[in-house]
C-alpha cells in the first residue's frame, strides 16, 4: 500500500491527537486576536442596549454542564450587561440543571466590583423561578399565566410575595426574552410558542452545532439576534467592552479549525493522488 | 517659675489662636460644603402623559385590557428625565386609583391581565422623574371580554382546513383503490440486509429512537419504524436491543416490539428487558450508548428520531466499530453528521413518510399525497410573492403573518 | 378497549387544542390550560418511571452477575449519592458552596463537558472522511465548509486582510450562512412542518396507530 493509500485510511486516533494538541496548547498562551462582529450578535446586543432601565427581561437557562464551555460565557456577559443597565431579571430553566447554571453565573457576576456596588437585591432586581418539566407546554402556560406555571420560586417562596413579579402576568409584561439553548426544549420552542403565539421579543444564545438552525428565524425577525458558539460569546464580550473567557479561548478554536482544514486538504490530496490507481483497479 | 508662667501664657494664647483658627476653618468648610450641597433641587415634574386610552385586548380569552398613552414630552425629548410610568386603575372615573404595575421610560403600552370580564375600569398614567410625579387624565371606561375567534389567525385557519381536506381527500381516494406512486427510500430498503447481516454475524442490533419524548412527531415516526425492524429481527431471530432516554418512549417501544414479535409469530422471543431506560440526560445517554456500542460491537445500528448534538458522537462511534448504520432524522442540523458517518440516512420528510412506505397502507400513502398539495401551496406562494415583491408590491406580506 | 381508550383520549385532546388555538373564548382556553397543567404533572411523573426502570435493570444485572455488572454498581451508587446529598441539603441544594454543588461542579460538570468535547474530535475524523471532492456537489460542500470554518475564526481574518472590506473570509462565511444555508434550512423546515401536520392529523384521527403496538 502506497503512502497516499495509507493516508486515506489513517487511524482516526492520529487525527484525535492533532486536535487535542491544537486545542490544549493555545490555552497556555494569551494571544489577542481580531474578532469580527457579525450582525446577528449585534442584533442581541443592540436590543439589550436599547432597553430602558427597569425593563423586565426573562432569561431561560436551557442547557446543562455539557455545553457550559460555550454557553456559560454568553450567560455571564448577558447577565453583566443587563445588571449594568439596571434591568430586572426573571430567571428560569426548562432543563433541570438550568437554574444551577444560572446560580453559577450569578455568583460570578454579582461579585464583580461594578455590579456589587449596585447592591442588587434578590426578589427586587432579579429572581430565580427554577426548573419545571414539560418543555414547550411550559412556555405556552407562561403565555397565559406565569403565576400558574411557577407558583413558587426556586427557594419555595410563593411568587405572589415577590415584589419583582407583581404585575408580571404573562409575556405582555416582559420586555425581552433571552434564551440560552443547547437542544430541546430550546430556542425553536421559544420561537414557536413565545414569539409566534404571544409576540414576545426574543434573542438567543446557542451552541455552535445548533446555531445554523436558527438563521431562518433571524431573517424573518422572529429572533432579534443570535450568539452562536464560542465565537458569538466572544463577539458579545467585545461589544460590551468586557473581553473575558470566550475571547481568550478563540485562539484555541482558531488553531483547531485550521487543523481540521489541514486534514481535509491532506485527505483530498491523497484522494486525488490515488484516484488513478482506483480507476485502474 | 516666671519662665514657666510666661510659657503657660504663651501656650494659652497659642491654644486660643489654634481654636479660633480651627473654628474658622470649620465654619468656612461648612459654608463651602453647604454651597456645594445646595444643588438646585428638581421641582419641575415631567409633562404628564396624554391621550390615555384603554380597550379590550383583541383576539384573546378576555380578562385583559390594553392601556395605551402618548409618552410624556420629557421622555426622550424636553428635560428628558423620565424614569418610568406607573399604571393606576379604578372602577369609577373619580374613584380611588390603585397602582397595578409599572413600565420603563419610553413605554406607551401596558397590558392589565388582572381584570374581570364585563366590569368597567378606568386608568390613569403617572409619570415620574424619580422625585416628582405628574398624573394624566383618566381614560374612558374599558371592559374586557372574550372573543370567539382569533381573527389574526384566520390565514392559518384557512391553510389548516385546506391541507386537512387535501389529506383526507387523498386518503379516501387511496382507500377506494387508486394506485399512488411512492419514490424508493434506499435507507428503508436496506433494513432487511442490515438485520440479515446481524443474524449471520451473530451480533446484536441496536435501535436508538432519538432522545426526545413521545410528544415529538419524530419519536413517533422512529417508533413506527422500530415496529418494522423488530418484526424483521424476530423473523431472522436476531437480537434487537432498544436503549432509550425517556421513560414514556420505553413503555411505547415495549408495546410496539411486543406487537411486532407477536405478528412475526415469535411472541416467546420478546422480553421486556430488551427495551431499557438509561437516563434523560443528553450526554449521559450518549456516553452510555457509546459504551454499549464499543463493548457489544453490534452488526447494525438504527438511529431514527430526533437527535441533537449527540448525533455524531453516536454515529461516529457506531462507524468505528464497523456497524452498518441506518439513520433518519428531521433535525436539519444533524442531517449532515449522519450523512457523513452512516451508510444510509432518511432525510427530513422521509422519516415521516417511512411508516407509509413500509406498510404500503393506502391510508398512509394518501396522506403523503395530501402533503404534496401543501407543498404546492407553499411553492406557489413563494413564487408569486417573489414576483410581486420584485414588481414593488409590498402589501401581500401581512397576509402571511400570524397573530 | 386497550387501543380505543388511548385513541379516544388522543382525539379529544388533539381537537380541543386545535380549536383552542383559533377560539380563545371559554371553555376552550381554560381547557387548554388544564391540559397543559396535566401534561406538566405527567411529564414530572415520567421521570420517576424512568428512575424505577433504571434501578430495576441495574439491580437485576448485579444480582445475576451479567457481563459489565460492575458498571451497574457505579450507576446505582452514583444515583443514591446524588439523591442523598440533594435531600440532605434541602431546598437550597443548588446554592453556591453546598455539598451538592461540590458534586455538581467536580463530578457532573467534567463528565458532561468531556462527553460534549468528544464532538470536536469526531467532527475532525468525520470531516476527514466526508469532505472529499468526489463530484460537483461534494466539491461545493467542501468549499462551503472551508469558507465557513475559516471565516468563523480569527485566522480567516488574518488570511484575507489584504482583500477589500466585504470580500474577506468572514463576509463570505456570513453570506453562506445568511443565504444558501438559510434557504436550504427553510426548504427542509417547510417539508418537515408538512410532515408533522400530516402525521399529527393521522394520529389525532386514529389513522396512524403503529406506535400503539401491533399492526
Amino acid at each position: 500500500m502506497g503512502f497516499f493509500e495509507k493516508l486515506l485510511k489513517i487511524d482516526r486516533r492520529v487525527i484525535f491527537i492533532f486536535i487535542a494538541i491544537a486545542i490544549a496548547l493555545p490555552l497556555f498562551f494569551e494571544v489577542t486576536m481580531h474578532i469580527d462582529i457579525t450582525p446577528v450578535v449585534r442584533g442581541v446586543y443592540d436590543t439589550v442596549e436599547a432597553l430602558p432601565s427597569g425593563s423586565k427581561v426573562l432569561i431561560s437557562f436551557d442547557y446543562d454542564p455539557g455545553s457550559m464551555p460555550e454557553l456559560q460565557p454568553m450567560a455571564e456577559s448577558v447577565l453583566r450587561h443587563c445588571f449594568s443597565k439596571d434591568l430586572k431579571l426573571v430567571i428560569m430553566g426548562l432543563w433541570p440543571q438550568g437554574p444551577l447554571q444560572a446560580n453559577w453565573a450569578l455568583e460570578i457576576i454579582l461579585n464583580e466590583p461594578d455590579i456589587k456596588e449596585k447592591n442588587l437585591k434578590y426578589g427586587i432586581d432579579y429572581v430565580n423561578l427554577g426548573y419545571i418539566a414539560g418543555g414547550e407546554v411550559v412556555i405556552q402556560r407562561l403565555g397565559s399565566d406565569i403565576h400558574a406555571a411557577f407558583p413558587a420560586d426556586y427557594y419555595g417562596t410563593p411568587i405572589d410575595e415577590i415584589p419583582l413579579m407583581k404585575g408580571v402576568q404573562n409575556f405582555s409584561n416582559i420586555d425581552f426574552v433571552y434564551n440560552l439553548s443547547a437542544g430541546y426544549p430550546g430556542t425553536t420552542e421559544w420561537v414557536q410558542f413565545a414569539v409566534d403565539r404571544f409576540h414576545a421579543k426574543l434573542g438567543a444564545g446557542n451552541t455552535a452545532v445548533q446555531a445554523p438552525l436558527m438563521y431562518p428565524y433571524i431573517n424573518t425577525g422572529q429572533l432579534v439576534g443570535l450568539l452562536g458558539g464560542m465565537k458569538g460569546a466572544a463577539e458579545y464580550e467585545i461589544l460590551a467592552k468586557r473581553p473575558a473567557r470566550a475571547v481568550r479561548y478563540m485562539f484555541g478554536q482558531g488553531v483547531s479549525h485550521a487543523v481540521v482544514i489541514f486534514f481535509v486538504i491532506v485527505g483530498n490530496i491523497a484522494y486525488f493522488a490515488t484516484r488513478k490507481k482506483r480507476k485502474e483497479s | 517659675m516666671k519662665s514657666s508662667k510666661s510659657k503657660s501664657l504663651k501656650e494659652k494664647l497659642s491654644l486660643i489662636v489654634l481654636i479660633l483658627l480651627f473654628n474658622f476653618i470649620l465654619l468656612f468648610s461648612i459654608a463651602i460644603a453647604q454651597e456645594e450641597l445646595i444643588v438646585p433641587k428638581d421641582t419641575i415634574p415631567p409633562a404628564s402623559p396624554t391621550n390615555v386610552g384603554a380597550f379590550d385586548t383583541p383576539n384573546d380569552r378576555g380578562r385583559s385590557i390594553t392601556i395605551t398613552w402618548e409618552k410624556s414630552k420629557d421622555d426622550g425629548t424636553g428635560a428628558n428625565d423620565v424614569k418610568g410610568y406607573e399604571i393606576l386603575r379604578a372602577t369609577e372615573a373619580d374613584g380611588e386609583y390603585e397602582l397595578i404595575g409599572s413600565s420603563a421610560s419610553g413605554a406607551q403600552k401596558f397590558t392589565d391581565n388582572n381584570v374581570t370580564d364585563g366590569k368597567e375600569y378606568f386608568y390613569k398614567i403617572n409619570v415620574t422623574d424619580g422625585i416628582n410625579y405628574s398624573l394624566s387624565f383618566p381614560s374612558l371606561p374599558a371592559m374586557s371580554k372574550a372573543q370567539w375567534f382569533n381573527l389574526s389567525r384566520l390565514n392559518i385557519f384557512v391553510f389548516v382546513v385546506v391541507l386537512s381536506f387535501a389529506i383526507l381527500y387523498f386518503i379516501n381516494r387511496a382507500k377506494a383503490g387508486k394506485k399512488l406512486y411512492i419514490r424508493k427510500i434506499a435507507g428503508l430498503e436496506a433494513v432487511d440486509d442490515a438485520v440479515g447481516r446481524a443474524t449471520e454475524m451473530g451480533r446484536k442490533i441496536f435501535y436508538i429512537p432519538g432522545i426526545s419524548d413521545m410528544d415529538n412527531m419524530q419519536t413517533i415516526a422512529g417508533v413506527t419504524i422500530l415496529g418494522r425492524v423488530a418484526k424483521v429481527a424476530a423473523e431472522y431471530e436476531a437480537r434487537l436491543e432498544v436503549p432509550v432516554s425517556r421513560s414514556m418512549v420505553m413503555v411505547t417501544c415495549r408495546e410496539v416490539m411486543k406487537g411486532a414479535y407477536t405478528d412475526a409469530g415469535r411472541p416467546d422471543a420478546f422480553n421486556e428487558d430488551l427495551v431499557y431506560y438509561l437516563t434523560d440526560d443528553q450526554f449521559g445517554y450518549a456516553a452510555a450508548v457509546d459504551g454499549l456500542f464499543v463493548r457489544e460491537k453490534p452488526a447494525a445500528i438504527f438511529l431514527q428520531g430526533q437527535f441533537y448534538a449527540e448525533s455524531l458522537i453516536l454515529a461516529e462511534t457506531g462507524n468505528s466499530v464497523g456497524a452498518i448504520q441506518i439513520a433518519g432524522t428531521a433535525a436539519p442540523a444533524q442531517i449532515p453528521f449522519f450523512i457523513a458517518a452512516c451508510d444510509y440516512t432518511l432525510i427530513g420528510e422521509e422519516l415521516f413518510a417511512a411508516s407509509a412506505y413500509l406498510s404500503k397502507d393506502p391510508k398512509l400513502l394518501g396522506s403523503l399525497k395530501g402533503q404534496d398539495v401543501g407543498k404546492f401551496i407553499f411553492l406557489a406562494a413563494i413564487v408569486i410573492g417573489a414576483i410581486l415583491l420584485s414588481l414593488g408590491v409590498y402589501d401581500i406580506s401581512p397576509l402571511f403573518s400570524a397573530g | 378497549m386497550r387501543r380505543e381508550v388511548p385513541l379516544t383520549i388522543t382525539a379529544i385532546v388533539g381537537f380541543t387544542l386545535i380549536i383552542a388555538y383559533f377560539v380563545p373564548h371559554a371553555p376552550f382556553s381554560d381547557v387548554r390550560d388544564l391540559f397543559s397543567d396535566w401534561f406538566m404533572v405527567i411529564a414530572a411523573f415520567a421521570i420517576y418511571l424512568g428512575i424505577l426502570n433504571l434501578l430495576k435493570i441495574n439491580v437485576d444485572k448485579v444480582y445475576k452477575k451479567r457481563p459489565g455488572w460492575g458498571f451497574s454498581i457505579v450507576t446505582i451508587l452514583g444515583f443514591f449519592l446524588f439523591v442523598y446529598i440533594g435531600i440532605r441539603e434541602g431546598r437550597d441544594f443548588g446554592e453556591f458552596g453546598t455539598r451538592y454543588y461540590w458534586l455538581y461542579d467536580r463530578i457532573y460538570y467534567p463528565l458532561m463537558a468531556a462527553m460534549f468535547a468528544i464532538l470536536a474530535f469526531f467532527i475532525a475524523s468525520a470531516s476527514y472522511r466526508a469532505f472529499r471532492a468526489r463530484n460537483l456537489e461534494a466539491t461545493i460542500l467542501l468549499l462551503a465548509a472551508f469558507f465557513v470554518m475559516l471565516g468563523r475564526v480569527p485566522i480567516g481574518y488574518y488570511l484575507t486582510t489584504w482583500l477589500p472590506e466585504g470580500w474577506r473570509m468572514g463576509n463570505i462565511a456570513d453570506w453562506i450562512m445568511d443565504f444558501p444555508q438559510t434557504a436550504g434550512q427553510r426548504a427542509v423546515m417547510i417539508g418537515i412542518a408538512l410532515g408533522i401536520v400530516s402525521t399529527s392529523l393521522r394520529v389525532i384521527l386514529g389513522i396512524e396507530r403503529a406506535f400503539l403496538g401491533g399492526e
